[in-house]
């Protein structure tokens, strides 16, 4: 495998790295959001900062459809499971999330019948296997997952199942990078592009960012060299006084996206005027709910939802790590009270979250956490 | 749920066009193609999937790639995996 030992090189890592720090304008610090909870993945275990020059920071964005479920939406898809007959479903990611009254294991530890399930397809076969019962899919996740739930609501009502509905939590990621480019906390140079919401959404939906913002936005790969070659292409442009939308996964992201995957969102979801996002607060059109035609398959029509708002816990800053205004070693509880194992907050949750990506792949010393915790 | 994992397809279904066996890993599981429209999908054709669905076609290199990408995450990829082999699709 040639190919992919050339996008893991040490050796053209090391020859990218002084052709980055050329590209820095000298007195110059430059901020770039990296969107994408898999992107942080490869920069902590690869340890990619060690290869930019100083004036360069990476700051994580809110990029893990986990992290961004607030606490009242978790208490509401408890309340669903544990109406009469129910069977709640979920992904594995989703169990341990922390809501006001605990999570969905805590409330399975109590006796709701909550089940992990790989696609929203096996929650729909659960449902064929049991007429007699409810059966509700937590529906999470960007543009990557929000067409695999809606080809699912169409089978279910193709075969004219009639006990199956989704609780729609899916959201859409250009609002968060509105809000986040309109946030006056951080003032950030340029994008790290997501790479699979951009095999669905395609590039196009990026350009605001380079028109009306003038940022730069460069569509990412996984690999080690594919971020540091992302870094090296938005200095290019910065160095040339340019900002435009960029592509460097061409080799996966299509230009215009996914068409299908588009049209079945758009066939049974629709955006909702406003949605709370964790430590984001409200961010208005910034997810999907279920579209009238298929509100049979709502379980938001279905059930009466307490609908309630919780406030994070006040230790917990996933807020401001989600916003990238924070490192996650810079909350007060990172690796103290809040760890993987006991968790606060849900960017420790999530295996996508940035807190665990720290705190799993030991990029960071825990003398270092001490000091950092001891300020 | 959100890591893309790449699979090679195996054998198209004749009774669900719609679904096709993939390895992914070593385990054969059905996978939905229906989000690959106006695609020719063949046995021994790279799959990226998310949740039981392929969302692009890949080639062989950048099916690797992305296996050593998952691999590096370790955890997350085991659990991912381990969901996917209690995956029942094909059953429906």
């Amino acid at each position: 495998m040639r190919f992919v030992d050339e996008y893991r090189d040490a050796e053209k890592a090391r020859t990218l790295a002084p052709r980055i720090a050329a590209l820095c304008e000298p007195g110059r610090a430059y901020k770039f959001m990296e969107v994408c909870g898999g992107h942080t993945h490869t920069i902590y275990k690869h340890g990619l900062e060690d290869y930019l020059p100083e004036a360069v920071t990476l700051v994580h964005g809110p990029g893990c459809p986990v992290c961004v479920i607030p606490m009242g939406r978790v208490d509401d898809a408890i309340h669903i499971a544990g109406q009469p007959d129910v069977i709640m479903t979920s992904f594995g990611d989703m169990m341990r999330v922390p809501g006001g009254n605990g999570s969905f294991l805590d409330a399975k530890a109590r006796g709701a019948d909550i089940r992990m399930v790989y696609s929203p397809l096996d929650a729909l076969k659960i449902a064929r296997q049991n007429p007699g019962k409810r059966v509700v899919f937590m529906a999470i996740g960007f543009e990557t997952t929000a067409p695999s739930t809606a080809m699912t609501v169409l089978r279910a009502e193709a075969e004219g199942i009639t006990n199956f509905s989704i609780f729609c939590n899916h959201v859409t990621i250009i609002p968060a990078i509105k809000a986040i480019l309109d946030s006056p906390d951080l003032r950030l140079d340029g994008f790290i592009g997501p790479g699979h919401v951009s095999t669905v959404i395609g590039c196009r939906p990026y350009e605001f960012i380079a028109r009306d913002y003038g940022k730069p936005l460069v569509v990412a790969g996984f690999e080690p060299l594919d971020v540091l070659h992302t870094v090296y292409r938005i200095l290019v442009q910065l160095a040339g006084g340019r900002a435009e939308i960029d592509n460097q996964y061409a080799r996966v992201v299509p230009w215009d996206g996914n068409l299908k995957a588009l049209r079945v969102i758009n066939e049974v979801m629709e955006l909702r005027p406003y949605f709370e996002w964790r430590g984001l607060g409200f961010i208005s059109q910034s997810a999907l709910r279920v579209s009238e035609r298929y509100a049979a398959f709502d379980a938001e029509r279905i059930f009466r939802i307490p609908g309630g708002r919780v406030a994070d816990p006040k230790a917990c800053q996933c807020g401001e790590v989600l916003k990238g205004v924070l490192k996650p070693w810079e909350c007060k509880v990172f690796g103290t009270a809040c760890t993987p194992e006991t968790p606060i907050g849900t960017c420790m949750v999530s295996s996508e979250g940035a807190c665990a990506a720290y705190y799993n792949f030991g990029r960071f010393s825990r003398e270092r956490v001490k000091e950092a915790t001891q300020r | 749920m959100c890591l893309g994992i790449p699979g090679e397809i195996v054998e198209i279904l004749s009774d669900r066009p719609d679904l096709a066996m993939v390895d992914v890993c070593g385990v054969k599981r059905a996978i939905n193609i229906g989000l690959l429209e106006g695609e020719s999908v063949l046995p021994g054709d790279w799959i990226l999937i998310h949740v039981g669905f392929a969302l692009s076609k890949i080639d062989e290199v950048e099916a690797k790639a992305a296996l050593d990408f998952l691999e590096s995450i370790g955890q997350a990829y085991e659990d991912e995996i381990e969901a996917l082999r209690e995956s029942m699709i094909e059953e429906g």
